[in-house]
């Protein structure tokens, strides 16, 4: 037998606005290894894509070094993709997003890739709010250089051959917070259910959309001593509700009771309705989603779905005030228009 | 739902569409697999065994596995099965050394066969290895049946049958051709036989009775005659202008065998519209491709005679009109449609007739004067009589008579032991791992994209002048390698072992069909089917249901249109799904029936 995806699939398979089916949005078949929570978020992405009706042509996937960065050539095969050096992709993702803001910017990395050598890329980044979908595929090792700690393994969480581990873990969503991240949540691999409608709102979010999906690594830290493993995961999973996302023209048709649900008006006109579990979680506030964090945790609970969410956040564009035509679109004459324009400049500076 | 129960063989038995599909459950994907490796001796034993007639069905079968196929259902035509079979008949080397031997001594018991058609050959070829005696009766001059009678030549060269029947005629059979058994009775009484089998056939074509009938006979004929007679080389010539009356097989035949005859203007009417005749698609086509046009809902109204001779025949145009699923032929009140002929074939259906069967000896007979037989024994109302074939629930087709010939060669089997007939063998069923190593699995998922490949046809003109001359060609080996690599392997299954899951969806992620779920069982069947990842709506198809998981889900598998691809088993980390090979083989006489 081949290892080789057959072509055919469901005959009933839906398709979406742009007359595209699922398949159109697959990629190369994944040589991950067999179980990897990898493989879920990269179906949940092209689920989301799919659904969300994207041209292909309008994202570009953007990663650095790592299992998890090998991921985008598993999904979204028509796509533009940059694998860059190992924890360099936010920089590469940031130059990407100046000279075309016309794209769909999809960064996948892990957390060797951003809490370690990339974390200081990782940052910068966030506070420059990049209009971009961060994702990074959290399984606490190194599982391609055979499954060592990495920076977002828990205190006295061991791997399969390891030892409990002595250092305290760097938790991203946390950090995102604190640098101004506009759009935080967290997942679970083996969720699918919360994951892709936060992948959707995490796509359609203007802004840096952050979402940490603890994705174990079955070959190395999938043991009973691991924290990142299925069964440790689903033990200890908690959300902070549930989260629909309804795409712009599309009624709302669920109604909930006040307080127990919020809905958010994104700048394209979709809707995400978060459904609340926990109604201390106040969507807005970064203390809210800081604290239930700190909450959970001390109960021994991992809180994932959607933490925190600025809608009317300004990314790099606004920020800085670009020109609205990429940059990639200008021609020579309006990007150097020359010695006459250059001398007012300096007059007007004088 | 209640978790399936996979040690139950009939259910992934259910899941390789084609072997259940057919009558004899011949098992398609082993023999494909075996073609593909071109192996056609082996493929050609594996039919045999189980349907006894494979150069004969590879050309002239009904294939209701076809239908079937999954392939059909993942894309617009199923896996050329019935001449791929063809392939492995014409391309074997001798058999001799892996026939069953026959013993010397017989076990004592005289079983008399009535009829040298598939059913009654079948039971030969099942009670000949056990040490039975067995004397076989026809009035025809050759053993065959309808298959040497009622199938021409141009379909079914007489080599290929005859090599067939003298496989079986040569364990040492005795035959009694050109004997026409006259009365059951004395061959009860005067045979001394411990079981008879009654494999007759439905020997008597329907008559049409309508105006002009008896002065146009000398040139109507019912079609299964005329072509018994054209195969026994009684009949050589045809009118000019024919007319075939009927829209089934046989009108196909007669209407393409009357233009070999010398049949210029060659036309099948039928009262039915075209898309519901009876007769298999290729065969329609066939029969237009040779340039003989259909004309469908016009119903027979008179025979038309001038001077004492046929001259044509009047129709009345009609239309199909359907209520609450039963059709009604409507006149559509046109001007009746003279057609001018020759000739006359008629072919609007076969009966059985038991003229030599009396009604005093205990055999029940029905209000169709049908006999009274059991549908899993094939014993009738007299416990030494058995029928099979055609002989016993009316026409159907050579693979059906083949099914019958086995279960009736297990029961007559069981009778001369003096056993119990209704307590049979089970079927002979493995389920084995084909796992072999890390991405190596043993069997060939690599499956041919192509649409069916077509099988070439002999020239049109030559066709027409030879009525012997065999119009399909056959596949070439090339091409038989890729139509056998369409076959998706539904024997290979997908076995699944929720002790060991782990619930990582990774085979949900690489199913290329998106037949896996995992979700919360419901106790409506149709609610859970609705439910799947992609809803399971073809309520022929079986769900496969697990029972709860850690997370309080069941896994779920709609069978409809798994590709057996084994990427499930490839990615799933803990071998909770397996790909196993499921063979069934339906249970012979002989075999042992277990408490």
């Amino acid at each position: 037998m081949t290892y080789l995806r057959p072509s055919f699939r469901h005959p009933e398979q839906p398709i979406n606005e742009l007359g595209f089916t699922r398949k159109d949005y697959e990629g190369a078949l994944s040589t991950l290894c067999a179980g990897c929570g990898h493989d879920s978020i990269s179906a949940a992405i092209v689920q989301a894509c799919f659904e969300l009706s994207i041209a292909p042509h309008k994202v570009a996937k953007l990663s650095g070094i790592g299992c998890s960065s090998k991921t985008p050539t598993y999904f979204l095969g028509n796509s533009h993709g940059f694998n860059s050096v190992h924890g360099r992709m936010p920089s590469v993702a940031t130059g990407a997003n100046l000279a075309n803001r016309d794209l769909i910017y999809v960064g996948v990395s892990g957390d060797g890739d951003s809490a370690s050598i990339g974390m200081g890329q990782f940052t910068h980044a966030v506070r420059r709010n990049v209009n971009m979908m961060y994702v990074v595929e959290n399984n606490g090792c190194y599982g391609l250089t055979k499954g060592q700690d990495s920076a977002t393994a828990d205190v006295g969480s061991a791997s399969k051959k390891g030892e409990p581990n002595p250092f305290e873990a760097i938790d991203l969503a946390s950090i995102a917070l604190q640098l101004g991240a506009s759009f935080v949540a967290r997942s679970f691999s083996g969720d699918r259910e919360q994951l892709v409608p936060l992948i959707k709102a995490a796509i359609s979010h203007r802004g840096f959309a952050f979402i940490d999906v603890i994705s174990p690594c079955v070959t190395f830290n999938n043991n009973p001593a691991s924290t990142k493993g299925y069964e440790y995961v689903r033990d200890h999973l908690a959300a902070t509700g549930t989260v629909d996302y309804v795409p712009f023209k599309q009624e709302i048709s669920a109604s909930y009771a006040e307080g127990e649900s919020k809905a958010v008006t994104l700048h394209d006109g979709s809707v995400v309705q978060l459904r609340k579990a926990d109604p201390e979680l106040d969507l807005n506030s970064r203390r809210s989603a800081l604290r239930l964090i700190k909450d959970y945790r001390a109960k021994e609970q991992i809180l994932t779905g959607l933490l925190y969410m600025d809608e009317d956040s300004q990314d790099l564009h606004e920020i800085i005030g670009t020109s609205k035509t990429p940059l990639q679109a200008l021609t020579e004459a309006e990007l150097c228009p020359g010695q006459k324009v250059l001398d007012k400049l300096n007059d007007s500076l004088r | 739902m209640k978790p399936t129960d996979v040690k139950d063989p009939e259910y992934f038995h259910r899941v390789v569409d084609c072997q259940y599909a057919c009558p004899a459950h011949t098992p398609v994907p082993e023999y494909i697999r075996l073609i593909a490796a071109q192996r056609y001796t082996d493929a050609y034993m594996v039919n045999w065994e189980s349907n006894v007639f494979p150069g004969v069905l590879g050309r002239t079968c009904d294939r209701p596995c076809e239908p079937a196929c999954r392939r059909g259902r993942v894309e617009e035509e199923p896996v050329a099965i019935c001449r791929l079979k063809r392939l492995a008949a014409d391309n074997k080397a001798d058999i001799q050394d892996r026939l069953p031997i026959i013993p010397k001594k017989k076990n004592g018991k005289r079983i008399a066969l009535v009829g040298a058609g598939p059913a009654s050959l079948t039971v030969a070829r099942d009670l000949m290895p056990l040490g039975y005696n067995i004397d076989l009766f026809d009035e025809q001059p050759a053993g065959g049946g309808f298959m040497r009678s009622q199938i021409p030549a141009f379909r079914l060269p007489e080599s290929v049958l005859n090599e067939e029947v003298d496989t079986i005629l040569h364990m040492g059979v005795v035959s009694h051709f050109r004997h026409y058994v006259d009365s059951l009775k004395a061959l009860l009484e005067q045979g001394d036989y411990d079981a008879v089998f009654v494999g007759s056939g439905a020997p008597m074509g329907r008559d049409l009775d309508i105006s002009g009938r008896e002065a146009a006979d000398a040139n109507i004929h019912i079609g299964i005659n005329w072509l018994a007679s054209v195969a026994f080389g009684h009949v050589q010539t045809v009118g000019r202008r024919v007319l075939v009356l009927g829209g089934g097989n046989t009108a196909m035949d007669c209407c393409r065998t009357a233009r070999r005859l010398g049949g210029e203007d060659v036309r099948v009417v039928v009262r039915s519209p075209f898309e519901e005749m009876k007769a298999s698609p290729w065969e329609k086509e066939d029969a237009q491709q040779e340039g003989i046009p259909i004309y469908d809902n016009h119903v027979p109204k008179a025979f038309l005679v001038e001077d004492g001779k046929l001259v044509g025949m009047r129709f009345e145009k009609v239309k199909a009109v359907y209520e609450d699923g039963k059709r009604q032929l409507i006149p559509t009140g046109e001007p009746p449609v003279d057609m001018a002929c020759d000739d006359v074939l008629v072919a609007i259906g076969q009966q059985n007739a038991f003229p030599w069967i009396e009604r005093d000896i205990g055999i029940e007979f029905d209000q169709w004067q049908l006999p009274v037989v059991d549908k899993d024994t094939f014993q009738s109302t007299l416990p030494n009589v058995f029928f099979g074939g055609d002989a016993a629930f009316g026409p159907e087709n050579v693979i059906t008579a083949v099914a019958h010939g086995h279960q009736a060669a297990i029961s007559i089997d069981l009778f001369c032991r003096g056993e119990s007939v209704t307590q049979r063998p089970p079927p002979g069923v493995t389920l084995v791992s084909q796992k072999m190593g890390i991405h190596e699995w043993s069997y060939d998922n690599q499956i041919e994209d192509d649409a069916r490949y077509r099988v070439p046809h002999a020239n049109l003109d030559q066709a027409l002048s030879d009525r012997s001359l065999e119009v399909e060609l056959g596949f070439d080996a090339e091409t038989a390698f890729h139509e056998a690599q369409r076959c998706l392997n539904c024997d290979a299954q997908t076995v699944f072992t929720e002790k060991l899951c782990i619930e990582c969806d990774a085979c949900l992620d690489i199913c290329p069909t998106s037949c896996l779920s995992f979700v919360v069982n419901d106790d409506e069947e149709s609610t859970l089917r609705q439910k799947l990842r992609m809803p399971a709506n073809n309520p022929d198809q079986a769900i496969y249901v697990s029972e709860d998981l850690a997370t309080g889900r069941a896994m779920v598998k709609d069978e409809n249109v798994c590709l057996h691809c084994g990427l499930c088993a490839e990615r799933c980390p803990t071998a909770a799904w397996d790909m196993q090979q499921f063979y069934y083989s339906v249970s012979k006489a002989g075999e042992e029936v277990q408490p």
